[in-house]
């Protein structure tokens, strides 16, 4: 039962770090870390359940009230990023790389 | 005041006037004279009496005085002492060092007035009175070599001392590296010694009580290097070039550190070094052989000069050579009182050379000085007192000291040293008096352009009683005395006795023989035109070439070489090899920073790249567990 579950958490992490990768918008990225953390919390459930132990739910409780209060962050940085750039694309922010050519 | 007290006094009292000269001329703009005046005087006065006064106690007594300042470095089982020593040796020098050196600074206010580097000139002098006494009383070599550093430091700066004129800088940088050349062989054998025996203690008897220890070749090796550095201090064959030329600092520095104090540092260090000379014969007999030539040929040289102060620049250069004949057959007491002789009548005659440039238009060429007999009188007469001193006339000072040299070479039984000392002597008479009859027996007459203050005149004249009877002191057995000076020092001599018949008609010999030359010099100079008739042999007015010999044998090449490794070594090996270095780092770095665009989500990769990588390493890792 367990190893399904593991998969399943699997499964969901790689397509948060693809889409994190892959996509621009800023929004989707967003999500794809929102599905990372969720992925970690599935897996923490799980072993915790398994193991007959209360500890890992606890901690992946916490995750989820951090991830919150992240969701709230991320939003006034998504106000903030539009009105300077007038997009979200994530390539237009990267002034903390050196310009070549 | 107790020894050490005394030892302190005497050390302290230049440096701290120096210092306070130092402060004063740093800090205030038109300065009074007479406020230098005052602080130079009594810096080099306290010392003078105190320096006295201690060699007086230690001649009476036989007391040894120490005073241990501070410990400079202490590691482990070796430490390095600042710690002051008044032997006998030690007292003995500064008997004459630091009462020589007030004279000539009372002489210095007379000729260095209205300079306007008055201050800077009497810093420059205690600062020297100071370095030349520690270099007499250091208790260990490292001391030593501070204080022969120091004085040559001195020398350098007072050499070049008008700096207006680039050719004087030039002169003192020639005197500086030509030392540099001597301090080598110096340090170089302080180094050996250490490295030897150093473990047991780096004072001047620790080392003399471990030397049976070191190989003997080995020993040899280090007491030739300690002469290289006395070569270099004190103007010996071949290092001697820089003292004709370290004439162009103002008289009273030639009268002090080129005549009287420093240039005879060299003999005082190898007369402090008699234990280990003793024990290296060979290289004793090279020292008497260098003295020899050294002797001789500045002598054969000074007989060409036409320039008063080179002339008696040379004349030092010959009188160390004799002192360094009697260091060389073991006679380290005769040595020493030479030494002290030659302090009084060198600086003599250096003032009186002094007394005659600022009376007459700062001319320096005794062709052109002739006929100053009525208008410098006294000058004339301490001259020639000196004159007949350094001849070695009876009974002047120089008489018993050349003499005892004399009679020693004899008995040591090298007689082509014996000969090359006799032609010296000679010579030395020939070229003092042909200066003498030259510049005051003539027709014509010369008004004095600039008076002379007086206080010029009285140094002159203690240092004139001084040349006249200072010889007394160590008469001789066959005159009815009894060596005072030599059984004070008490140095490790090597005896080597000549029945009094022999020494007498030795004595006689020679005297008799000087006395004809200067006869000889009288007929060819004295109311004659003997100089104008000279011939010019450039080879003996150019001093044989050596310095045009040194500058194509060492100078040239060196300077050859320095540019090979300026134009050719450094411009394309090493300048262009780290240049090359810097560019395939900034053309790494461009390469490595386009990893690093700012786009976020690259970054993230990398983290993947990073997280998959450590988790393949981990499962190897673990793997192997598994």
């Amino acid at each position: 039962m367990l190893k399904s579950y593991m998969i399943l958490s699997i499964i969901l992490f790689s397509i948060g770090v693809v889409g994190l990768i892959s996509r621009r918008n800023i929004i989707v990225i967003y999500m794809s870390i929102e599905l990372l953390l969720n992925a970690v919390n599935l897996s923490l459930i799980a072993i915790s359940a398994d193991l007959g132990e209360s500890s890992g739910q606890i901690i992946s409780l916490i995750i989820i009230a951090i991830a919150a209060s992240e969701a709230a962050l991320f939003m006034a940085l998504f106000v903030v990023l539009f009105r300077n750039r007038g997009s979200l694309d994530a390539n237009l922010f990267d002034i903390l790389g050196e310009k070549h050519d | 005041m107790t020894d050490a007290q005394l030892l302190n006094v005497l050390l302290l009292a230049p440096l701290l006037n120096a210092l306070l000269m130092f402060v004063i001329n740093f800090s205030f703009k038109n300065v009074k004279q007479f406020i230098y005046t005052f602080f130079a005087l009594l810096g080099s006065g306290v010392s003078a009496i105190v320096a006295i006064y201690i060699a007086f106690i230690n001649y009476s007594e036989h007391k040894l005085l120490v005073s241990h300042l501070f410990t400079w470095l202490d590691i482990s089982n070796f430490s390095v002492e600042v710690s002051l020593r008044a032997d006998a040796l030690g007292s003995f020098m500064i008997l004459f060092v630091a009462p020589v050196s007030f004279l000539i600074h009372i002489y210095a206010t007379g000729y260095m007035d209205k300079d306007k580097s008055y201050g800077r000139f009497f810093i420059y002098f205690n600062l020297f009175v100071f370095f030349m006494l520690l270099l007499v009383l250091a208790d260990n070599p490292i001391l030593m070599f501070i204080g022969w550093e120091g004085v040559g430091l001195i020398s350098y700066a007072l050499i070049g001392f008008y700096i207006e004129d680039v050719k004087n800088t030039y002169a003192g940088n020639k005197a500086f590296i030509l030392n540099r050349v001597g301090d080598f062989g110096f340090l170089s054998a302080l180094m050996l010694l250490f490295v030897m025996i150093g473990d047991l203690g780096f004072s001047f008897d620790a080392i003399f009580a471990h030397l049976i220890g070191v190989d003997s070749s080995l020993l040899s090796f280090i007491a030739l290097l300690l002469f290289v550095g006395a070569m270099g201090k004190s103007a010996q064959i071949p290092l001697f070039v820089w003292l004709p030329d370290a004439m162009a600092g103002p008289t009273p520095v030639s009268a002090l550190i080129h005549a009287a104090t420093m240039v005879t540092a060299g003999v005082y260090m190898v007369a402090r070094f008699a234990p280990l000379y003793n024990m290296a014969v060979d290289v004793s007999l090279f020292i008497a052989y260098i003295g020899a030539f050294s002797a001789l040929f500045a002598a054969i040289v000074a007989t060409r000069q036409y320039d008063i102060k080179k002339i008696l620049a040379y004349s030092t250069m010959s009188q160390l050579g004799f002192m360094f004949m009697a260091l060389g057959v073991g006679a380290y007491s005769t040595a020493l009182f030479h030494m002290f002789t030659h302090a009084f009548f060198k600086a003599l005659l250096f003032m009186g050379a002094g007394v005659i440039i600022v009376a007459f238009h700062h001319k320096q060429d005794i062709r052109e000085l002739r006929g100053i007999r009525y208008s410098v009188p006294f000058v004339f007469l301490m001259m020639f007192i000196a004159s007949l001193t350094i001849s070695a006339i009876p009974p002047f000072s120089a008489f018993f000291s050349k003499d005892a040299i004399m009679s020693t070479l004899f008995a040591s039984g090298h007689f082509d040293i014996f000969i090359m000392a006799l032609v010296a002597s000679l010579l030395t008479a020939f070229y003092m008096f042909r200066m003498v009859f030259v510049l005051f027996f003539s027709e014509k007459y010369q008004e004095v352009t600039q008076k002379s203050s007086k206080t010029m005149f009285y140094p002159m004249g203690i240092l004139t009683l001084l040349t006249l009877f200072s010889g007394f002191w160590n008469l001789p057995e066959i005159f009815g005395g009894n060596l005072n000076i030599s059984h004070w020092l008490h140095l490790a001599d090597k005896s080597a006795t000549l029945s009094h018949e022999t020494e007498f008609l030795l004595m006689l010999g020679n005297t008799l023989l000087i006395v004809g030359v200067i006869y000889y010099a009288y007929k060819k100079y004295a109311y004659a035109d003997g100089i104008e008739q000279e011939k010019q042999i450039d080879f003996l007015t150019n001093k044989f070439y050596i310095d045009e010999i040194y500058h194509v044998l060492i100078v040239k090449p060196l300077g050859f070489v320095s540019l090979f490794f300026d134009k050719t070594i450094s411009a394309f090996l090493i300048d262009k090899s780290i240049n090359n270095l810097a560019f395939l780092y900034g053309k790494l770095g461009k390469l490595f920073s386009r990893i690093e665009n700012g786009n976020v989500r690259f970054y993230a990769l990398y983290i993947l790249f990073g997280v998959v990588f450590g988790f393949i390493y981990l499962y190897l890792l673990l793997g192997a567990f598994l």
